[in-house]
Order: structure tokens, then C-alpha cells, then sequence
């Protein structure tokens, strides 16, 4: 079916053909005639932001928490640059975004007119694709490529930027076609020999370990389920990146806990005294390997991964397989029923003897406190008073998302919104306004800390403006408190402006934006407040005050291996643990 | 400074074989495909020696990109797989390792002099097959095609006898034998 319009008709019709149901942004004069477009209808929801930044990562949100693409409509110039942020977090993370950027008229691009900026060329690097759309015949076919490209293979952003007078133009529209772009097709099925090969020594495995990560999430449910599968059947260890955390459950024995700088020391000794490692979706982070030429060195490795250029990147690999997550482990499991493979029950036996003898150091131990709340006491209770509900979590960056990532137990994949890659600090509360709009029954919580939250702060006002009664946890220890941990380890414990001076009054705050406010000091009133916080049917600024002295551990040093894991017990030790190199990494 | 040995980034190829490869890159012509391709080697601090790109099929609407790169193998093996990942590139082709392919690159040599050096000038010219494409009393234009180490090598011979200026298209290059790319 074709039909003529405008082009701003065209964006507002497109979205809804996608099955977009929510639009996160905010308008400016080069958008006016998509926003116009906007009024006239009701099939997409405009939900409007405070800042453009928010925005992307309320799309991230979402789009992290239900699959599908998130949406986003800025204006041109600073609406475009302030995107910026976090395009390039979505881009790390593999997050499907759709951003429409307005641009100024065609005749003045080029002319440094009033809002210009060369949005496309800003976003090159930030995108995994981006258009200028220069003629109105181009523009139905580019907002069905972008949606296409955005969700398929390794998913990304994707920026359109569309002139005004491209939006004010009359053009032909027609609906979504199946293959949209020619010369762009990832490729889903894995080689058969390789994955044959791979069960082979799958099945030979004497110390194996599974290391997953974001891409079995980003595959879907059935990539989760087939991971459990055959996890099951393998009677394998398993452990995760910060990005995979829920793709397998966490209350199960099998499950080791997160691997990398801040991991457990079964999963990190796990992987660097395994003799297979079965990599699904991940991609050899430097936050994962630690010390590069020391990284497993006794192991051979299969790498399932769907984008080529992740493979032997970082670590090189046995066993390369391209190839979606979902499809190859079908195969897998598939070829491990069929040819009734077995694991080497003795050996695995063993290696599970070696692994409880690392679980027994319990590395994730620390010193409880009836005076002040310890931060890994808040996530835990937390937990346990908030897992019966139908919880989702986002975090910002810092200890409290480690601590988060370490204390919450997650059982299901798209319950865990995170910024993993780019580190944004800012990102979690407007991610958390997405994740709520998309499961309005929900409980919705941001695991924050009190520098973190202050960087996109005004998103709180969004929350309240549209009755998301999302709860904004906030680990308030008075520090960044990441910033000071290095600076302690590293730098003398001269605490360069990482002190949070000058805080607000969390609860005063809350009250002057229509929200709720709750402080809480003591450990014996944390499980009340917690329920409190649940009960609210309004957003929640929670002021959760920690022990400020609190470190984040266990860790792996700059420059250490994966066992060179520092406890918490072992703390005295740090300064001579990392090594003159060590500290010039990040 | 030496690279650190214990990073949590990979470690710093220093010793390790740095190759020459290059590489042809089939890619939609559409406005920013160079800028993609090119922002991908400087992004990602990648190597450019040499960079040719012109429509090669114009109802398709398709560019051909000629890249003389270098690095490790495992960083070649990077550039590629990058390059594929690009959504206007529809193939790389690694002439290097397919072997069996051909190069070449065209030069303009500027020659300044008189006397004795305009005529051994001329005579080199010759050896190589280079063409004589404008000439005063006192200068020649050269034009020479051939691999790089020819034209390399022709421009060295040049420089006493009154070398004044270059021009150079960069290298192109195609498969041998009636197969495509």
C-alpha cells in the first residue's frame, strides 16, 4: 500500500508500522513539523524528556527490557550533540536504538545556520549506521533500513537526520518490505563442522567452564533457555559478563557468580585453570581478561559471537564460530542429544571439587555492621525484598553497580539494564523511566550512587510527569566512590575531587519534584524503608546513607591475571599488589 | 616508554611481523562511504599507505576502495572483519593473500634541469617506459605506471637529475584469471 504524505507524516507513520508504541524526546525548531505530525495522532506515545542524553537511555531502557527497538526524535544541533552520549553507550552495549535527529533546510546545511551541527558526521563513530536524508523519495525506504539494521545482527543505533524541509515535502510512502537492504546480511547459522568440532570438544572437556555474556541476551529468550539447556546437559560450570547477567539463573548450583575485575574467584580461577572455554556472546573485554598475555593460558577456546570482528580481536581463539547465539546452540544441544555425548564425569567431578575449594574463600564476604549500613547489606536486602515482585534493575556506574551486580541475583534475561561498555554514570535512572514505561505493572528500580544520579537527575521530573513510579536506590556513601577505590589503591588515598561536596538534601529534593523521599542510616531500619520504598505508588528517591570507607571487592588489579584476585580480607596488601605499569591502565 | 607488559589491553605489537596488505573493498557509492571507511582506520588507529577509490559500476551505483594497509596479522585480520562490518560495504577482498593479483599505480614526475641530466633523465625515462606528457627547454613531465617499488625506484633515479615535484594515484589492483574479485 502506498499513500502520499509529508515526511514528517512519513516518520510519525513509519514508527507505527514498526510497531513502535513509544517515542522518547524532545522538541526543537528543526523537528516542529514531525512534532505537528505527532498531535495529529495517537498510535505512537511522544514522552517527553528533560534532556536529549535522557532520552536515548530511557530508548536503552526499553529497548533492553522488552527486545525491541527503543526510539528516539531530537532536534538538530545541541538536541543532536547531547544524543551523543548515548549513542556511543548503545553502540558498546548493543542496544537497538532508532534516533531521529531534525536538521536545519537542505539549501543551509553547510552554511553554520542557527542549530547546525553535521550531525552525521558527529555520529559516524557513535553509530552502527546513519543516514542524511537529502530527497523525500529516499526517506520511507531509510526509516525501514534503519529499523532493519538496527535490530538485525549485532544490534546498534542508528541515526537518521532529516532536514526540515524534507519533513515539510510531499513523497509516496509505502509500508515495510521483507529485505530491505541488499548488501547488508548478518549471518545467523553457524558452520555445521565447526559447531560439530566444537561439541567435539565440548564433549572432551576435562575442566570446562561457560563464559557468556550480553549477546545471549540480545539473541532473545530462546538463546537463554537453549544456554540453560545445555548447561544442564553438560553438568558444566557457568559464568557471565557485567552485560549477560541473567541470561542463566543465578540461584542455580551451577551458576559461579559474575567473572572479571570485580568477579568472584571461583568464576576468575574458573576460567584461568580451565582447559575449554565455551564463550557464548562475549567478547574478551579488557574489564574480563584482565592481564592479556596471562588469560587462560591453559585453555583451548570456542567462540560463538555474530559479529566476525569480535573474534580474535582481544584473545585468540580455537574455535571461531559466527553466528547467532540462539541458532548455535541449537545446533549444539541438538548434536550433543542426537550423538548422546557425555561428559567426562570423573574429570568434571574433580573439577567441581576444585571450584567449591574457591567458593569455600566465600570472596564476596565482608564485615557486617550494626552501625552503618554496608552497601552490599543495602543490595541484599534488596534482593530479598523485592524478589517475589516482578523486579527489573538498572544501575549507574560505579562500586554500587558492581555491588548490584554482584548482591542482586538475577533469574531472567531483560531484567538487567546496565551500562557495561561506555560506563555512563547518569545512565540508570532515565534508563529506568524507559523500562517502566514498557512494564507499567512492574517494580522498576535504579541501583544508583549519589555522584551517578546527580548527572541526569532532571529525568526525575519525566517520571513524575507521566506517573512512573520508579525507584531511584541510591548508595550514598559521599564519594564516587569508584574514583576514590583507585585513588586509594593507586594514588596515596590522596582523594582528588572525588569527594561529593555540597550533596542536596535527597528527600527535600524529591519533595520539591512531586516525588517520594526516604532516608535511611541505621541497618536496623533498612528492611521497613525498603518495604516503604515498594509500597509508594509514585517515584522514589531513596537516600540509602552507606559506610563511606567501603571498598569493592574481590579485584583484579591493573595488570594482574585473573588469579591475582585481591579479597577483601587482603586489602593491606593493594598498593604492592599492582605493579608500576599497572598503573597507567584505567 | 616501552609498552607495560601486564595490561589489561592487548599488549603492544611491537616485535611482532608488521605485513603489508592490500586490500579491495567493494562499497555502495553513497555520500560518506569514504569517511566511514577512512574514520574506521583512524578510530581504531589503523595504518593507511595507500587509499584509491573511484565508481567502478555505475548502474549499481557501486565504488571500488583500494587500501594498502599494514600491521600484524592479527590486526590485517581486525581491518578486515571491520571493514565487512560497515552496512555500505558489500565485500572485502584481501589481494595480498589472495595472491595471483596485479598492481599498479600511476605517477607524474616533475624533472627540472639542462644539459647532461635532461638527457639522462630522459634516458631513464625510457628504461622504465615512462612517457614524456609535457616538456619545456628546461623540465619534463613524466608518466610511468607500474607496481610501487618501480615507481619508487624511478622517482629515487630522478631526485639528482632535477626532481622537482610527484604526483601519485595510489595503487589499484585486480585478481588475475577470468574470476571475479
Amino acid at each position: 500500500m502506498t499513500r502520499e504524505m509529508t515526511g514528517a507524516e512519513m516518520v510519525i507513520q513509519a514508527l507505527a508500522d514498526q510497531g513502535v508504541k513509544h517515542l522518547f524526546g524532545y522538541p526543537g525548531g528543526a523537528v516542529l513539523p514531525i512534532y505537528d505530525a505527532i498531535f495529529a495522532q495517537d498510535n505512537v506515545q511522544h514522552v517527553l524528556v528533560r534532556h536529549e542524553q535522557g532520552a536515548v537511555h530511557a530508548a536503552e531502557g526499553y529497548a533492553r527490557s522488552t527486545g525491541k527497538v527503543g526510539c528516539v526524535l531530537v532536534t538538530s544541533g545541541p538536541g543532536a550533540t547531547n544524543a551523543v552520549t548515548g549513542l556511543t553507550d548503545a553502540l558498546m552495549d548493543s542496544i537497538p536504538i532508532v534516533c531521529i535527529t531534525g536538521q536545519v533546510p537542505t539549501h543551509l546545511i553547510g552554511n553554520d545556520a542557527f542549530q547546525e551541527a553535521d550531525t552525521v558526521g558527529i555520529t559516524r563513530p557513535c553509530t552502527k549506521h546513519n543516514y542524511l536524508v537529502k530527497s523525500i523519495d529516499d526517506l520511507p525506504r531509510v526509516l525501514h533500513e534503519a529499523f532493519h539494521i538496527a535490530a538485525s545482527g549485532r544490534p546498534g543505533p542508528v541515526v537518521i537526520d532529516i532536514p526540515k524541509d524534507i519533513q515539510f515535502a510531499t513523497g509516496t510512502y509505502f509500508k515495510p518490505k521483507e529485505n530491505p537492504h541488499t548488501g547488508y546480511k548478518p549471518k545467523l547459522k553457524g558452520d555445521m563442522d565447526k559447531i560439530r568440532q566444537a561439541v567435539e570438544m565440548v564433549a572432551s572437556a576435562k575442566k570446562p567452564i561457560f563464559y557468556t555474556g550480553g549477546g545471549v541476551i540480545n539473541s532473545g529468550k530462546a538463546a537463554s533457555d537453549l544456554l540453560r539447556e545445555l548447561v544442564k546437559l553438560t553438568g558444566f560450570p557457568i559464568t557471565s559478563t557485567l552485560m549477560g547477567l541473567g541470561a542463566y539463573p543465578a540461584n542455580d548450583k551451577q551458576w559461579l557468580g559474575m567473572l572479571g575485575m570485580h568477579g568472584t574467584l571461583e568464576a576468575n580461577m574458573a576460567m584461568h585453570d580451565c582447559d575449554v572455554m565455551v564463550c557464548v556472546g562475549a567478547r574478551f573485554d579488557d574489564r574480563i581478561t584482565g592481564r592479556i598475555d596471562a588469560f587462560s593460558p591453559g585453555s583451548r577456546k570456542i567462540h560463538i559471537d555474530i559479529d566476525p570482528s569480535s573474534i580474535n580481536k582481544n584473545v585468540h581463539v580455537e574455535m571461531p564460530i559466527v553466528g547467532d547465539c540462539a541458532h548455535v546452540l541449537e545446533d549444539m544441544v541438538r548434536l550433543w542429544r542426537t550423538q548422546a555425548k557425555q561428559a567426562d564425569g570423573k574429570a568434571l567431578g574433580d573439577w567441581w571439587k576444585q571450584i567449591d575449594k574457591w567458593r569455600a574463600r566465600k570472596s564476596l564476604a565482608y564485615r557486617q555492621s550494626n552501625e552503618v549500613i554496608k552497601p552490599q547489606y543495602a543490595i541484599q536486602r534488596l534482593y530479598e525484598l523485592t524478589k517475589d515482585h516482578d523486579t527489573f534493575i538498572t544501575t549507574e556506574v560505579g562500586q554500587h553497580q558492581m555491588w548490584a551486580a554482584q548482591f542482586y541475583g538475577f533469574n531472567e534475561p531483560n531484567r538487567w539494564m546496565t551500562s557495561g561498555g561506555l560506563g555512563t554514570m547518569g545512565y540508570g535512572l532515565p534508563a529506568s523511566v524507559g523500562v517502566q514505561l514498557a512494564h507499567p505493572g512492574s517494580l522498576v528500580i535504579d541501583i544508583a550512587g549519589e555522584a551517578s544520579v546527580q548527572m541526569t537527575m532532571q529525568e526525575l521530573s519525566t517520571a513524575v510527569q507521566y506517573r512512573l513510579p520508579i525507584k531511584i536506590f541510591i548508595l550514598n556513601n559521599g564519594y564516587m566512590g569508584m574514583v576514590r577505590q583507585w585513588q586509594e589503591l593507586l594514588h596515596g588515598g590522596r582523594y582528588s575531587e572525588s569527594y561529593s561536596e555540597a550533596l542536596p538534601d535527597f528527600v527535600k529534593l524529591a519533595d520539591a519534584m512531586h516525588a517520594y523521599g526516604i532516608r535511611c542510616e541505621k541497618p536496623g531500619d533498612l528492611d521497613h524503608a525498603i518495604k516503604e520504598m515498594i509500597d509508594v505508588d509514585k517515584p522514589v528517591l531513596f537516600d540509602c546513607v552507606v559506610d563511606p570507607a567501603e571498598n569493592c571487592f574481590p579485584m583484579i588489579p591493573s595488570g594482574r591475571a585473573h588469579n591475582e584476585m585481591l579479597l577483601s580480607g587482603a586489602a593491606e596488601d593493594i598498593e604492592e599488589a599492582i605493579t608500576e605499569e599497572g598503573k597507567v591502565l584505567v | 616508554m616501552t609498552a607495560p607488559t601486564t595490561s589489561h589491553y592487548p599488549a603492544k605489537t611491537i616485535n611482532e611481523g608488521i605485513v603489508t596488505h592490500t586490500l579491495s573493498v567493494l562499497v555502495d557509492n553513497e555520500p560518506g562511504v569514504l569517511a566511514r571507511v577512512i574514520g574506521l582506520f583512524s578510530g581504531r588507529g589503523y595504518n593507511i599507505e595507500s587509499l584509491t577509490v573511484s565508481e567502478t559500476e555505475h548502474q549499481q551505483h557501486l565504488s571500488l576502495i583500494t587500501v594498502v594497509t599494514t600491521g600484524t596479522p592479527m590486526v590485517i585480520e581486525q581491518i578486515k572483519n571491520q571493514l565487512d562490518r560497515l552496512v555500505p560495504v558489500h565485500h572485502v577482498v584481501d589481494m595480498t593473500l589472495a595472491g595471483n593479483s596485479i598492481e599498479r599505480e600511476l605517477a607524474m614526475v616533475k624533472v627540472q634541469g639542462r644539459g647532461e641530466h635532461r638527457v639522462e633523465a630522459l634516458r631513464l625515462a625510457d628504461a622504465f617506459r615512462a612517457r614524456v606528457i609535457d616538456a619545456t627547454i628546461e623540465s619534463f613531465v613524466f608518466e610511468i605506471t607500474g607496481n610501487s617499488s618501480k615507481i619508487e625506484q624511478f622517482i629515487e633515479l630522478m631526485l639528482p637529475l632535477g626532481l622537482v615535484e610527484v604526483a601519485r594515484t595510489g595503487i589499484a589492483a585486480i585478481r588475475r584469471g577470468p574470476g571475479e574479485g
